[in-house]
Parts: C-alpha cells; sequence; structure tokens
C-alpha cells in the first residue's frame, strides 16, 4: 500500500507557515452568521420558514466556514473543515425523515395503541375478532403473534442457509469446481435480490400448492418460506461482505497454531465479524418484516389468534396494516357497534381502521426496535475487544 | 464455562420453552374436525357447523366480508357450532382463478364469471357448474375537493367531459349552467383515476360510455386509458389523492367519500345524490343477463335508466359459487354462510358496517332459491 | 477482495496435514454443511427461475413478437417500466449514496466513540420501517411538503429536463417516490458502509494523521481507498431494495407508461414491481403471465447491474 508516502508528499508541499488550526467553537459564530444572513436574506424575498431558513443557513454556513478558515487556517484546513461541516449535515439530513416519521408513527398510533379502547393496552391484548363496522375496539394480539411466528421460522430457515453459503463463498469456494458452484452461487444471489416481493408469494404459493394434496392450504410455514426468499440473497450478501472484510493475517495465525479450518471459522472468522454480521441479519429482518404482498398470497388472513405455523391462517402486522389502511373510513349508521360475538356494545368512530393501521405500524416499528437492541446486545456479547 | 456464556444459555433457553409453550397451544387450534352427518344445515342450524371455510375475491366488499363472517360467527358460536370463516381481499381476478383451481370455497367478484371459466368450474364442482349471484350492492361517488364547494349538479356529458380531459376549468360554462347558486374558482380540474385495475373504474366508465357515448369514447374500461394523469392505488389512495389536492375530482365507494363534496348526477329530468335507496332502486329497475343459467343471477345494469330516485352509477359483486360441493361439510358451511349473507338480515349488517345497499326481497328470493340447489355430499 | 487472497489460503495449509480424525471429521462436517447451503441455494433459486420462466411463457408465445398477430408487445409492455424503475433507483441512489458515505463517516470518524455504536442504532432503525408505513408517510406527509420545492426546481431549473414539464399538484411523481426510496435504502447502504469504514487497518490511519494530514486528508488517502469495494457493494444491495419496492412506490406514485425525463411531471412512470402489486388482483390468464413476465425482466435487471457491480468491485477492491 503506496497511501502514507501520498499523504507525506502532500503535506510536506503545501504547508504554509502561518498555518494554524482554531478551536472550535469559531464554527459556532460562522454558523450563526450564516442563518443570520439566511433569516435576513429570506425575509427580504418574503419566503422565510423555519425549513427554508435551515437549509439555506446551512448552505450559507458552509460558504461562510469555508471562507473563514481558509482566511484564517488556510486551503487545507479550510478543506477539512467544509467535509466535517458536509459529514455533519449528511448526518442531520437522515435524521430528519427518521424523526419526522417516527414523530407521524407514534403521534399516531401511540395514543391509540397504548390508550386503547375499552381498556388501557386492550390493542395488545385483544384480536379482532367479533369488530365490525366502526366499532372503536379490537386490537392486534392476533397479528403480534402470526408476525412473531412467522420472522422466526423465516429466520430459522434464513440464517443458516445464508450464513453458511456466506462461508462456503468466502472460505470455500477458492479452486476447483468449488468455484465454479461459488460463482453460480454469486450470480444466483445476486438475481434473487431482485425478486420483487409478489413474485416471492407466488412462488411459495405455487411450491405448496404442487407439494400438498389440499388446494385451498394457507399456513404459516408458506409464508416463512416465502419470507425466506427475500430474505436468504439479503443474509448471504451481507455476511459475504462481513465475512470478507476479517484480515487474512487472524485465518493464517490460527491456521499456524494447528486449530482446524472449521474451528478457525467458528472461533475466529464468525467471532471478528459477528458485530457486522448481527447488523446484517438484522437489516434482512428488518427487510422481511414488513414484508405485506407475499403474506396475503400465503397466509391470507384471520381475526383470531392461531398459534400453529402448520394449520389454517395466519394474521400478521403487515398484512394487518395494509388491510385496515384499504379499509379506509368506517361506516357509522348509529353511536355504537354490537359486538356479533360477545355482544359488548363499542363506540362507533368513523376513523377506527386509520386509527388501528397507525397504532399496529406504532407497534411492528416497537418490535424491530426490541428485536435491534437484543441483537445488539447478543452481539456485545460475542464479540471481540478491539481497539474500537 | 463463563458468565457470557452463561447468559446466553439461559437465552436460549428461554427460547426453547416459548417455542414448546407456543407447540403446545398449537394444539388446540381447530382443525378440520368430522364432516357433519346430513344437510340440514341451511337456515339456522348451524349447531352442525364446524371447520374452516375460506373464501377470497374482491376487495370492494371487503369491509362487508368482515362483518359477514363475524356476525355469522357470532351466530354459530351461539347455538353451539364452530367454524372459521375467512375472506382474503386478494382482487376479483386473483378469487375467480382461486375459486376455479379449488382454493378457496366461494369467491367474490366484481365481474361475473365468463363462459369459459363457467365451463372450467365444472372440474372443480364436482360436475356440476358454478353460478353467480349478486350479494353487494354500493353506490359509486363522484367525489371532488374545491374549496368553498361542497356540491355539485353535473350531467353525465359534464362528468365524461372532465375526466376525458376535455372540461379543464371548473368555472367552465357547462359547469356553471349547471350550477348557478355555487361560486366556482377558475381552479383548474385535476380528474384523479384508480391505478389498479379495479371493478369501480369498469363500473364508471361503462356508465359514462352509456350516457354520453360521445364525451367518453374510451368505452368501458378496467385500466384506465388516458396516459398521464393523477391517480391513486385503491380506493384510499384515490381519497387521499383527491383530499391533498385542489380542484381534484374522483370517484369513489359511497361509503368511502367522507368529508369531500359529492356530486349529484342527472337521471332523467332530475338531479339525484347517491344513497343505499336510489342505488338499490336502479339495481331493481335492471333486467337480468340473458343467456345464463336459471341458478346464474346476473344482473344487466340499466346506466340510462330515467327512473325517478334511481343512482345508475353502481357497483354490484358477486358471490362464485359451486352448483355442488362433494365434501359434506363444506357444502354445509358453504350454503349455510351464502344464505347468511343474502338473509335481511345479512344485507343489513353490511348495510351499517359497509354503507352497502341491500338488495331488493325479490332477488334475495330468487337467490336464496338458486342457494337451496346446491347438491351436497 | 480478489480471488488471488483466497487461492494463498487453500485448505493445504499446515493445519490439515496434521489434523487429527476428529479434527477432519468436524471439517468435513463443517465443508459440507457450507457446500450444502450453496447448493441449496442453487437449487431453490433454479426452482424460481423455473417457476418464472414457464408462469411467463404463455405471455411470451402469445406476444407479438412471437406470435405475429397479438394486440400486446412484450417490449412496449415491458420497457416504459424498465426505465421508470432504472430511473426511480438511480435517482435514489443518486440521492443516497453521498449522505450515505456521509453517515458513515459521521459514525465512523467524527462522532464521539461512545455515541458511535447509538448513532448506528438510529440509522438502523430506519431499516425497520416497513415500507407500508414509508407509503403512508410518504403519501400523505412528504408529497405536500416537497411542492414548493419542486415548484422551485421548475420555475428555475426548468432547463434541465429532468426538472422540465408541468407539475401539478398533488406531487404524486417520480421524484416523490424516489426520494422515499432514497429514505429506504440510507440504513442498507450506510450499514455495510460504516463497517468497511470501521475495518480500515488502524495503523494506516495513525500513520498519515502523524504525517500531519488533516481528518479529511486521512479519509481521502486512507478510509476511502480502502472503503472503496465496499462501498460499491453496499450501493448494490441498496439498488436491489430500491428496484424492488412495492408498496411504497405504489402508495405514493400516480402511474405512467412513457419515457418522459421530466420526474416532476406526474402520471408520466411506474415501477416493474409496483405494477405487479397494483395489477396483479385483477388479471388473470395471459395477463397475469405478462405480469410475471416483467418480474422476470427485473431479474435480468437486477442481474445486469449487479454484474457490472461486481465488475466495479473486482477491478477496484481494497489492495490491502
Amino acid at each position: 500500500m503506496s497511501t502514507p508516502t501520498t499523504v507525506q508528499h502532500q503535506t510536506s508541499r503545501h504547508r504554509p507557515p502561518d498555518e494554524r488550526r482554531l478551536p472550535w467553537y469559531h464554527l459556532l459564530f460562522t454558523g450563526l452568521a450564516g442563518l443570520l444572513v439566511a433569516v435576513v436574506g429570506l425575509s427580504l424575498v418574503d419566503a422565510l420558514s423555519v425549513a427554508s431558513a435551515i437549509i439555506v443557513g446551512f448552505l450559507l454556513h458552509l460558504l461562510l466556514g469555508w471562507a473563514y478558515s481558509l482566511l484564517r487556517e488556510g486551503p487545507r484546513w479550510a478543506k477539512d473543515r467544509l467535509m466535517a461541516l458536509l459529514v455533519i449535515g449528511a448526518f442531520a439530513v437522515a435524521m430528519f425523515p427518521l424523526f419526522s416519521l417516527l414523530w407521524e408513527v407514534v403521534s399516531r398510533g401511540m395514543t391509540r395503541a397504548i390508550a386503547a379502547r375499552p381498556d388501557p393496552f386492550d390493542f395488545w391484548t385483544s384480536s379482532m375478532s367479533g369488530i365490525i363496522g366502526g366499532a372503536d375496539a379490537g386490537g392486534v394480539f392476533h397479528a403480534t403473534v402470526g408476525t412473531l411466528l412467522i420472522t422466526l421460522w423465516a429466520s430459522i430457515i434464513s440464517i443458516p442457509i445464508g450464513l453458511f453459503t456466506a462461508i462456503f463463498l468466502v472460505e470455500y469456494a477458492d479452486h476447483g469446481w468449488r468455484k465454479t458452484l461459488g460463482t453460480g452461487v454469486t450470480f444466483l444471489v445476486d438475481v434473487m435480490t431482485g425478486i420483487p416481493s409478489i413474485v416471492a408469494g407466488l412462488f411459495g404459493l405455487a411450491l405448496f400448492i404442487a407439494v400438498m394434496p389440499d388446494d385451498s392450504v394457507r399456513m404459516g410455514i408458506m409464508g416463512a418460506v416465502a419470507l425466506s426468499l427475500l430474505m436468504i440473497p439479503t443474509v448471504v450478501r451481507n455476511s459475504e461482505e462481513m465475512l470478507r472484510l476479517v484480515p487474512m493475517d487472524l485465518r493464517e495465525a490460527s491456521y499456524a497454531l494447528g486449530v482446524p479450518k472449521w474451528l478457525t471459522i467458528v472461533k475466529v472468522v464468525l467471532r471478528t465479524a459477528v458485530a457486522g454480521l448481527t447488523t446484517g441479519i438484522t437489516l434482512a429482518i428488518a427487510r422481511v418484516i414488513g414484508e405485506t404482498a407475499p403474506l396475503l398470497l400465503t397466509v391470507g388472513m384471520v381475526t383470531s389468534v392461531n398459534w400453529n405455523m402448520f394449520d389454517g391462517r395466519m394474521a400478521t402486522l403487515p398484512t394487518f396494516i395494509n388491510q385496515q389502511y384499504r379499509a379506509g373510513s368506517a361506516n357509522c349508521m348509529s353511536e355504537t357497534v354490537t359486538d356479533p360475538i360477545s355482544q359488548e356494545v363499542y363506540a362507533c368512530t368513523i376513523t377506527t381502521n386509520i386509527d388501528r393501521a397507525w397504532a399496529a405500524a406504532f407497534t411492528l416499528i416497537l418490535i424491530v426496535m426490541v428485536l435491534n437492541i437484543l441483537a445488539r446486545l447478543i452481539s456485545h456479547c460475542f464479540s471481540p475487544k478491539l481497539s474500537r | 464455562m463463563n458468565p457470557r456464556k452463561n447468559q446466553l444459555v439461559s437465552l436460549a433457553a428461554l427460547g426453547f420453552a416459548a417455542v414448546i409453550a407456543l407447540t403446545a397451544c398449537g394444539g388446540t387450534a381447530d382443525g378440520d374436525s368430522g364432516a357433519s352427518d346430513d344437510s340440514g344445515a341451511v337456515g339456522g342450524g348451524y349447531a352442525e357447523l364446524s371447520g374452516n371455510l375460506a373464501g377470497a375475491g374482491a376487495s370492494s366488499m371487503a369491509n362487508a366480508q368482515t362483518a359477514w363472517t363475524e356476525t355469522f360467527k357470532g351466530l354459530v358460536q351461539a347455538e353451539g357450532g364452530d367454524i372459521t370463516v375467512t375472506y382474503d381481499p386478494t382482487g376479483s381476478g386473483t378469487g375467480r382463478e382461486q375459486f376455479l383451481s379449488g382454493q378457496v370455497k366461494f369467491a367474490g367478484t366484481d365481474a361475473a364469471l365468463d363462459e369459459e371459466e363457467l365451463a372450467a368450474s365444472i372440474a372443480v364442482c364436482g360436475g356440476e357448474q358454478a353460478f353467480d349471484l349478486p350479494v353487494y350492492i354500493s353506490p359509486i361517488a363522484v367525489v371532488f375537493h374545491l374549496e368553498g364547494v361542497d356540491s355539485l349538479n353535473l350531467t353525465p356529458e359534464v362528468i365524461a367531459g372532465i375526466f376525458a380531459e376535455d372540461i379543464t376549468t371548473w368555472n367552465d360554462p357547462a359547469i356553471a349552467e349547471l350550477n348557478p347558486d355555487a361560486e366556482l374558482p377558475g381552479t383548474a380540474i385535476v380528474p384523479v383515476h384508480r391505478s389498479d385495475d379495479s371493478g369501480t373504474t369498469e363500473n364508471f366508465t361503462e356508465y359514462l360510455s352509456d350516457n354520453a357515448p360521445e364525451a367518453w369514447t374510451h368505452g368501458p374500461i378496467e385500466t384506465w386509458p388516458i396516459d398521464g394523469g393523477q391517480s391513486g392505488d385503491g380506493t384510499s389512495g384515490m381519497i387521499s389523492a383527491v383530499e391533498s389536492g385542489n380542484g381534484t375530482i374522483g370517484y369513489a365507494d359511497a361509503s368511502q367519500a367522507g368529508n369531500l363534496g359529492t356530486a349529484s348526477i342527472q337521471v332523467g329530468e332530475e338531479f339525484v345524490d347517491f344513497s343505499a335507496e336510489a342505488a338499490a332502486t336502479a339495481v331493481d329497475v335492471s333486467p337480468r343477463e340473458e343467456g345464463r343459467a336459471e341458478n346464474d343471477i346476473v344482473m344487466e345494469l340499466d346506466r340510462t335508466t330515467t327512473e325517478a330516485g334511481a343512482y345508475p352509477i353502481v357497483l354490484i359483486s358477486y358471490l362464485a359459487l359451486c352448483g355442488s360441493y362433494e365434501d359434506a361439510a363444506t357444502g354445509d358451511a358453504v350454503k349455510a354462510y351464502a344464505s347468511f349473507m343474502l338473509s335481511e338480515q345479512g344485507q343489513t349488517v353490511a348495510q351499517e358496517n359497509a354503507g352497502s345497499a341491500p338488495l331488493s326481497e325479490e332477488l334475495r328470493t330468487e337467490a336464496q332459491a338458486a342457494i337451496d340447489d346446491i347438491t351436497v355430499g | 477482495m480478489s480471488t488471488a487472497d483466497l487461492e494463498t489460503e487453500s485448505p493445504t495449509s499446515p493445519a490439515t496435514s496434521m489434523a487429527s480424525s476428529e479434527r477432519r471429521l468436524g471439517d468435513s462436517i463443517f465443508s459440507w454443511l457450507s457446500i450444502g447451503s450453496g447448493l441449496l441455494i442453487f437449487l431453490t433459486l433454479a426452482a424460481v427461475a423455473v417457476f418464472l420462466t414457464t408462469e411467463s411463457l404463455p405471455a411470451i408465445v402469445a406476444s407479438r413478437e412471437f406470435s405475429g398477430t397479438a394486440d400486446f408487445s412484450l417490449v412496449q409492455y415491458a420497457l416504459p417500466l424498465v426505465f421508470g424503475t432504472a430511473l426511480a433507483s438511480a435517482i435514489a441512489l443518486v440521492i443516497a449514496i453521498p449522505i450515505s458515505i456521509g453517515i458513515a463517516l459521521f459514525i465512523s470518524h467524527y462522532a464521539p466513540r461512545r455515541m458511535a455504536a447509538t448513532l448506528g442504532y438510529l440509522i438502523d432503525l430506519l431499516a425497520a420501517v416497513p415500507s407500508v408505513v414509508y407509503g403512508l408517510w410518504g403519501g400523505i406527509w412528504l408529497v405536500p411538503k416537497l411542492e414548493p420545492l419542486y415548484v422551485f426546481l421548475n420555475t428555475y431549473l426548468g432547463w434541465i429536463p429532468l426538472f422540465a414539464g408541468e407539475p401539478t399538484a398533488p406531487m404524486r411523481n417520480l421524484a416523490s417516490a424516489s426520494v422515499v426510496l432514497a429514505v429506504m435504502v440510507l440504513p442498507i447502504i450506510t450499514a455495510i458502509t460504516r463497517e468497511v469504514f470501521l475495518q480500515t487497518p488502524r495503523l494506516q490511519e495513525e500513520a498519515a494523521l502523524a504525517l500531519g494530514a488533516t481528518r479529511w486528508e486521512t479519509i481521502r488517502t486512507v478510509v476511502l481507498p480502502f472503503g472503496r469495494g465496499g462501498v460499491v457493494a453496499a450501493s448494490m444491495l441498496g439498488l436491489g431494495r430500491a428496484l424492488g419496492e412495492t408498496m411504497a412506490v405504489l402508495m405514493i406514485l400516480a402511474p405512467g407508461a412513457t419515457f418522459s425525463l421530466h420526474i416532476l411531471e406526474v402520471g408520466r412512470h411506474n415501477s416493474i414491481a409496483a405494477n405487479i402489486a397494483s395489477k396483479s388482483a385483477e388479471a388473470s390468464g395471459v395477463e397475469m403471465s405478462l405480469l410475471i413476465f416483467t418480474g422476470l425482466v427485473l431479474f435480468v435487471l437486477t442481474f445486469l447491474i449487479n454484474a457490472v457491480a461486481r465488475w466495479i468491485v473486482a477491478r477496484s477492491g481494497p489492495k490491502s
């Protein structure tokens, strides 16, 4: 690697004698100046708003901060400042949709989910059994169970296959027929990332109908298989990327100590890469947990809880969100609706379906967050303590 | 063993316990428990019903189907039976296909089975042909979002002109002439259509092409024929597109019109606002489609009716059923459920919870006769 | 990383020669598990390919290209969809890649180390949001917010073909769909890029800093060259998601089927996946087969793009 020499070359080339670093708070001054100019300028052309002031202010800050640093610190540091500002800006830009999205979901979903009717937290403990029309009741217990089970099974299918395939590609597909197979697998995995989710659903359906005697079969495991089709390529490609990052030195050191290859992979390669692998797998789970179309085709929809992956339809959160959103505004011909099964009487609200859709979205995001934290804790326990 | 590993072991144990718990609970889920002994399960006598019954099809009747399945379940449970009826709103096309391949035992569809499909049905229907019954009638409202205007009178020609993009501003003389009292702004008209193929689009364009063939030259179609323009996916997408613009106009199931302005349309000499009764009237004055079997009830909607109080922009969804069911339990369940949907109670449930128009008694009696003729076992 | 690296690491390392039988058993089980997984994927994906081909065969056979009489043409139907899909994904990537690199650098090299994990977690959260929710958020909340920006672009930068045309509210156009797609692929690109950046050899970085390089110079000369392959691979994964995304596009875009470059106009473009989803419910027979054919096209499209990406990675992989 010739990089260090390049750097040396550059540094020795430009280094004005008066170059010096200024404390960070100078950035604050240029920032405020940028904002001020933006506000004044925007109010002059009568386009002042919080969003426009921040955007124009940031752009002005880039310019001002760079010019200021150029004068006081020299061109190299000015460029450093500019890039630092851009990098921070990039992060802020990504935070913006995240927070606006989370805010929308939380503000619209949380009230309904927590202060659910008729009793608090009913939304998470009741199903949609007997909930008709605009009844302001019902919940997602059945859908939550379905989503967790189906995602669990999809993970049980996909993670070992995906992980072993990645190991195969990185550690075993090195020569001869295995190399050919490796090229073929890489090829197919690449193509696989482009499967539209609905096609995965159609395939899952066709597969089971071909095998099962009863054409009307719909069960949770079919959904898990369909989701695996979408999940495996993501697991393979994420894991492959992470395994390739493990330095060869580590493997060589392990072999030199006489450790067999498989133990080297388990104890050295996988452990070194565990943080990245966990992130990759969590992303893969997050990718499929919100899929709607394949589940609609393979597991259908029910209104009550089904614990059995191998018999009968299941409700899931994404299909539930989709169903409730599509149901649109409810019809309220009278103030109340009677549950035809339990004979309980609920208030009737026109927005009940949309409310439930947001609350279910909130629930789904909450589940993924918890899964994420769990995964991170696990990888934290496993990963070797590196310098960072 | 180091402490870190211990944590993991306990975590794994927890997971394992959870799986065991799940499988244990799975045992209680209902399977297909035996066939009921005879076919006397129609109209009351729900105690014998058990197992699962699956249907799929038109998303237009999804809300009504939810109300029907749950109410039916309540009625059956009250008599000591136990049945789960499911309806997947996968769309009419998919629903018909699943029905014809035996994946579901009944289908909901916006378009009745055609000749080819009827012939194909013999294979899955135990040697007898399938048939259609009207089960869900919904008025289609012409909805718009225009600052300061809540209701408008429109003729079929004007509606056709708007959607064909020939009338482009709200203060166009053609609209102003029909609405002398409304203060119409010069805002551009933004017609919104359904981006997915749907029965709603087909019924709406059929109305336009029957009543204003000169202004609407594209004929009745499922897929919107004009390139470009605003559109929304599904009824919800359509409504949200109309709501979020100004000067927008679209068409949607009347129960979804919400706070949007709606148009009264010209029928004969008067302007009729949509309502369940007006839609039912339009269906009642329409003849049955000819050339179909006695039990295959398909309506030939008279879109050009001048009957007072009829609202002819109507969507009729049908129920596709087999002429015979080999499995007795399934057959009884289908007959009981179909009878319930077509009963006065069933139609009221749908009207209250999904905003549909109830079928007339005459039509219900005919349909019930067809259901009674289904052979079982 | 090139295959040359792997060649030096073939199983004939000293470890195997002195392995006990137990060891060999472990090794062979492990290697067969790995190869078995590879084979299983091979079979499954081949099955999917066969399924897609056989299912789309009726449309191919009945099309104008083959039968000469049909009233529909495969090319005419699929090409605008391919164009729309590619354009939307390309714009999404153009927006997402620089931002992702920025975020990854921020997390790996700028943010205080204690906060890095939390910040990474925040970005990963974006990946956790189901696409239905992106659709809801994009269609209801974002589209009206973008309107002033589009009007500005159209008025002042209308001479650029991309921003030309006549946008009408609500702005359910390709640009809005691309913005939402960009947000959706951000976490995917960021996650991998971040990990790659974190793996940059510490010594090289420290050497650069010790030689007086600024932080940016260190990144430009050490971190970015090391991570280039990873960035390309990450972008391709993101592209895979963008190409196949269904619900968000479906709920935001007012579709059309033209080759228009005017991304601000509504009703001009559509993506393959969204088109399949919106048409499949009412489709049957040849229509359905035609839709599956477009799915097959998406397959091929993804493969071509991936092949190009692989080629780039192979050419510009880290030379460590």
